[in-house]
């Protein structure tokens, strides 16, 4: 089934993938050394790991579908920003804590659903990936979630703080649940859900912990944004500029 | 294909199968280093394949930093031995539980001051005082596989095994 799927096509929506986790794996990495307490950089760090740990999976497996000798390296670094194409939000800058927050809740939301249903992916590769994946990103929700309840119902200054990073952010949740043409050919094809089912899912899940947290759903969010076509904010050409740089100034430089 | 033994239980093996378990055996997680791989879990299986012998290894977590140590020291404990012809495999599927790890090895943990609950067991209790008053600091401890608690009898603050 998924071998009339031209390779290209492939390539594409496996990366799409991979540089949500990678993009998403870096900024929280910013965090070392940072974060509010000991414990919260250590768990900052160790999902950073985690995401980082299935981009390279997933670039791997992306390199081999491609054919052209690129391996996880050479895809994660020696790629300009309009040839990434991980979610628009995964991009967004860290803020304060209790922004990172926000984010990382409503893309562990999304990455759990979509992990799930990847797991009967008709792209075996794939489904071993979403398979392991999911067991650590049901992890990762407890955490956001958990911090999300505690910062929304915490004090009148943690929650004016998420409130705002909510609504800041709530606008790039379109493109998590939007598909594009090829969303909707890996959905033909059984390699990856059809979105529209993913929605309601996500929608339910994200309802029930801002209401434990006391926090408003922001309105409906319009503009779909395009980072997984390659259309990105300002923020991710800076934020590759520093992971790239080494190996970009010393290529085949090693430890 | 070979059936993918839920631990290292001992199946029907040959001389040269038992051979590379028994070296397994002595390869330690560098982070944990009184477990070995084989008491981890993460050893999927051993078998003779025409002329080489397949070892297959899977990962606790994908971002393990340590998994690409224990590859490494695999290879090189194997050939120490004179034992050649020997292909390493990284196996994803299934994901690796925490419910893989032996008894000797929750046991050993233990010894170490890790808890390591299971299924059967699941609440945390100090491995100091033996006390089940503990309460969870973080979700996250020292390395991707451990959780921090804190023990309210003793006052010791210990690591757990995460039940995944």
């Amino acid at each position: 089934m998924t071998s009339t799927l031209p390779a290209q096509a492939r390539f594409r929506y496996v990366l799409r993938l991979a540089d949500t986790s990678l993009v998403l794996g870096q900024r929280l990495g910013e965090w070392v050394g940072h974060a509010p307490a000991l414990e919260e950089d250590l768990a900052l760090a160790n999902i950073a790991l985690d995401l980082i740990g299935q981009a390279r999976l997933l670039l791997a497996y992306a390199g081999e579908i491609e054919g052209r000798g690129r391996d996880e390296d050479a895809l994660a670094f020696l790629r300009d920003a309009p040839q990434f194409c991980n979610v628009s939000l995964a991009e967004q800058p860290n803020g304060g804590f209790g922004r990172t927050i926000v984010r990382q809740f409503l893309l562990d939301a999304w990455q759990l659903e979509l992990y799930e249903a990847l797991a009967g992916s008709a792209d075996a590769r794939l489904a071993e990936i979403a398979a392991k994946a999911l067991k650590e990103t049901r992890y990762h929700l407890r955490f956001s979630a958990g911090w999300l309840v505690r910062l929304g119902d915490g004090t009148a200054e943690s929650h004016a703080r998420v409130s705002q990073a909510l609504a800041a952010l709530w606008r790039f949740t379109e493109e998590l649940l939007t598909p594009d043409a090829l969303d909707e050919q890996m959905a033909a094809a059984g390699v990856a859900p059809p979105l529209a089912t993913l929605r309601p899912r996500w929608e339910g899940r994200v309802a029930e912990v801002l209401e434990e947290a006391t926090l408003k759903r922001p309105e409906a969010a319009r503009h779909p944004w395009h980072g997984k076509r390659g259309v990105h904010t300002e923020h991710l050409g800076h934020m590759l500029a520093e992971m790239q740089h080494l190996p970009r100034t010393y290529p085949g430089a090693r430890w | 294909m070979v059936t993918e033994l839920p631990a290292a239980q001992p199946g029907a093996r040959n001389g040269r199968e038992e051979g590379v378990w028994q070296v397994l055996r002595t390869v330690m997680d560098p982070e944990i280093p009184v477990l070995s791989i084989v008491d981890l879990g993460i050893v999927r299986y051993v078998h003779q394949d025409k002329g080489a012998t397949r070892v297959g290894i899977t990962p606790t977590y994908s971002g393990c930093p340590a998994t690409e140590v224990i590859l490494g020291a695999v290879h090189e404990a194997l050939e120490h031995h004179g034992l050649r012809d020997v292909i390493v495999e990284t196996v994803l599927s299934p994901p690796w539980s925490s419910e893989w790890l032996s008894e000797a090895g929750r046991w050993r943990l233990e010894l170490f001051g890790i808890c390591a609950p299971s299924a059967q067991r699941p609440e945390a209790s100090c491995p100091r005082c033996g006390s089940r008053d503990a309460e969870l600091v973080s979700e996250f401890g020292s390395t991707p596989c451990k959780a921090h608690y804190r023990c309210g009898t003793c006052r010791e603050p210990f690591d757990v095994f995460k039940c995944i």
